[in-house]
């Protein structure tokens, strides 16, 4: 276990301000599902790792208890288990195929226990500050949270951002919505459907948070209304009696070209879900795999028993309705807007991660830095699947990595050249996916996971 | 390494009621915990007979899990190895920290397959039946009545001069070879055609012992089998096959302790 050398070693400057030098230590930021993973794979590859993480525990967005936590009192997981854990370390058999957030979070405690990284945890330190340093290294800046204490700098070998992108809520500038009586939430305030019973709701997004909520509405308020920009798939959790995920993966194996694979899943679904139109719902103006799959067999079910009526983009707020663009009315009591989350940077300079101005970061395998060798972001993509298997992998790319430039120096200054600071962005996805925000680190993972199985191997070969 | 895993994603082991047997120590001295993987027949009880007091009595926490099918754990139809490493994985990933895994005979196979999916902190391959033809061969020629009906899918039969050496009483040999069940015959015939196992992940150091006079496993292939993982096996002389159980059996467990406690390398 590597420990604290504060006391005695404050021999480095910077703007007048003391600097810890932590030697070959790496920095993680944050504790939650990336962060745990990025520590024990640094750790089992021999690095020493200070972690800091602004809560008093470990989960992340999975802890309820956590204030930017966005889990809502029925949120389960949408991907099976073998596509939710760590490769190396399995959900337990007697849990069910999608198991409650709850589970997850104990189970990120467990995972915590067992690989023992707590030790390795600062608990109540958020990062304010991450600034390069000479030597392709990293100050580290941390306060207690809240801004309580002085401010301490760290220098670091490197760093490892696992700050999530699914915390900072994105609310849309409506025309109007400061005039509006009623009450609007975020999806990341909701918590328990209690809150709205005997309510009017007006439910805006169809991601996979917009329609679970569509559906407690359906079962707990007065009326509820969904509003979505666009018709979406929407995928039941089960298929053929097999958690969908998996049966997609039966078929993913075929290595079938793209276009069958969307015919044959379209097929399934219209056998399975049948005619959205049917229903009152829009039909989906592009073909499966192109958005953000959503998993959610309730849905249609209660808009069939009326309990959810579907209607189109909102126009405006006024003072106490809401208009939609087929020029139609609601008078909801309450909006939820389940309109997803920004990721969010702001202890690093935008151009550490080459952002767009409009602060999409532009990273080789949505992870690695091309301008900073020793900087890289762990967990910042959206997946076809979950995401905790695809963070592992990209962990242990990152500490091999990292290995590879202390041990070698010269040869991964060469594979960086040839490899990561050469390759343009690429969308690691099947199908051409829709141009949105909500789609900035989507990925198709067998597309990822292949990517990454390259670096992988070709970090073993320039190593042999 | 392999990452791409449609067997793991598209089509999941079955979960299975599963028997794990421990002894933990008095106090916990932090010592990591044991995981014992007994072979084709055993079960757990194989190993609750000395080796988990042994262990318990020296500050490790010690496990021992049935493989579905065996002792009182539960079966599923066509069981394969993949669906025995998935067994040793899950006991492994229950236990509060990261554990060492110790197979024994056939046992050391699955663990193999199970050290690719489960960075344990080390591995111990006793008495190692890692399979393919010379393995069959030496079973054939020494026990051709037990051997000869698993290759048409019977149960592989072990005799009671193959598992202990003359220093156990009859009696009480007898009483465990009366005990053994049967693996799957799909696991049987695995043993003679698999696939090597995927690299270990995390890299643990492994560690194999086994006795020259195993009538079993050959003394080549325990040098052969600690020479893929950069070492030479530990052996010991004059026991039988299943080193848990022999009547010297606290010299093999005390050896692998003692491993474990040096770090284990």
């Amino acid at each position: 276990m590597t420990t604290s050398t504060d006391h005695d070693s404050a021999t480095l400057w910077r703007d007048g301000r003391p600097v810890y030098d932590r030697g070959e230590t790496v920095c993680v930021v944050g504790a939650g599902p990336s962060g745990l993973v990025a520590i024990k794979n640094l750790r089992e590859h021999g690095f020493g790792v200070d972690c800091y993480e602004r809560e008093t525990g470990v989960g992340g967005g999975w802890n309820w208890r956590h204030d930017r936590s966005p889990v809502y009192g029925s949120a389960h997981l949408i991907s099976s288990k073998p596509f939710t854990q760590y490769p190396d370390f399995p959900m337990p058999d007697d849990w069910p195929d999608y198991p409650h957030h709850s589970q997850v979070l104990s189970y990120l405690e467990r995972y915590a226990d067992h690989f023992d990284l707590r030790p390795h945890i600062w608990f109540g330190t958020e990062v304010v500050k991450v600034e390069p340093a000479d030597g392709l290294r990293w100050d580290v800046t941390t306060r207690s949270t809240g801004g309580y204490g002085a401010e301490r700098t760290h220098r670091y070998a490197a760093v490892v951002v696992a700050n999530g992108h699914n915390w900072s809520p994105n609310l849309p500038a409506y025309e109007g919505l400061d005039d509006f009586k009623g009450r609007v939430v975020h999806s990341s305030a909701y918590k328990d459907p209690a809150e709205l019973r005997g309510k009017r709701v007006l439910v805006v997004g169809g991601g996979n948070t917009g329609c679970d909520i569509a559906v407690e509405a359906a079962q707990h308020a007065s009326r509820c209304w969904h509003s979505t920009r666009r018709g979406y798939w929407y995928a039941p959790k089960y298929l053929l009696g097999r958690p969908a995920d998996q049966v997609n993966d039966a078929i993913l194996r075929l290595r079938l070209p793209l276009r069958t694979r969307q015919w044959l899943l379209q097929r399934m679904l219209r056998l399975a879900v049948g005619d959205l139109g049917r229903f009152g719902l829009r039909r989906p103006d592009h073909k499966v795999f192109e958005t953000h799959p959503i998993v959610n067999s309730q849905l249609i079910y209660h808009v069939g028993h009326g309990g959810i009526a579907p209607v189109p983009d909102i126009v405006r707020f006024r003072q106490y309705s809401v208009e939609l663009n087929d020029g139609t009315e609601v008078e909801p009591d309450v909006v939820v807007a389940a309109t997803g989350y920004r990721p969010r940077f702001e202890f690093l300079a935008p151009e550490a991660l080459a952002a767009t101005t409009e602060g999409r970061p532009r990273l080789h395998l949505h992870a690695f830095s091309r301008r900073h060798p020793t900087l890289a972001v762990a967990g910042l993509v959206e997946s076809d699947s979950g995401i905790l298997p695809l963070v592992h992998w990209q962990t242990v790319a990152i500490a091999r990595w990292l290995r590879l430039r202390e041990a070698a120096p010269q040869r991964a200054g060469e594979f960086w050249a040839g490899t990561v600071a050469k390759e343009t962005d690429r969308p690691w996805t099947g199908a051409k996916v829709k141009d949105t925000p909500r789609h900035w680190f989507e990925v198709s993972h067998v597309d990822y996971l292949r990517a990454l199985q390259k670096m992988i191997d070709g970090l073993a070969g320039v190593r042999a | 390494m392999k990452i791409i895993r449609f067997d793991d994603w598209a089509d999941p082991v079955p979960p299975v009621r599963r028997e794990v047997l421990s002894a933990t120590p008095e106090l916990d001295e932090g010592k990591p915990p044991v995981l014992f993987v007994p072979g084709f027949g055993h079960g757990a009880w194989a190993f609750a007979e000395f080796w988990l007091e042994h262990a318990a009595g020296r500050g490790f926490p010690a496990h021992a899990v049935s493989l579905r099918g065996h002792g009182g754990s539960g079966d599923t139809p066509g069981a394969s190895l993949r669906a025995y490493a998935h067994d040793v994985v899950q006991a492994a990933a229950s236990l509060p920290r990261q554990a060492v895994l110790v197979g024994h005979g056939a046992g050391a196979l699955v663990v193999e397959r199970a050290l690719a999916r489960y960075p344990a902190r080390a591995g111990v391959l006793a008495a190692p039946v890692l399979g393919g033809w010379p393995t069959f061969g030496a079973a054939l020629r020494r026990n051709p009545g037990g051997t000869l009906p698993a290759v048409f899918g019977g149960r592989l039969r072990l005799s009671r001069r193959q598992l202990f050496s003359r220093e156990v009483p009859d009696a009480v040999a007898r009483g465990y070879t009366g005990r053994l069940g049967r693996a799957s015959a799909r696991a049987q015939w695995q043993l003679l055609l698999h696939r090597a196992p995927e690299p270990a992940v995390g890299d643990p150091p492994v560690l194999v012992v086994g006795s020259p006079d195993d009538r079993v496993v050959p003394a080549s292939a325990l040098t052969r089998a600690a020479r893929r993982y950069g070492g030479a096996p530990l052996l010991f002389p004059g026991m039988g096959h299943d080193l848990m159980l022999d009547a010297r059996w606290r010299e093999p467990i005390d050896a692998i302790l003692d491993w474990l406690e040096k770090g284990g390398s």
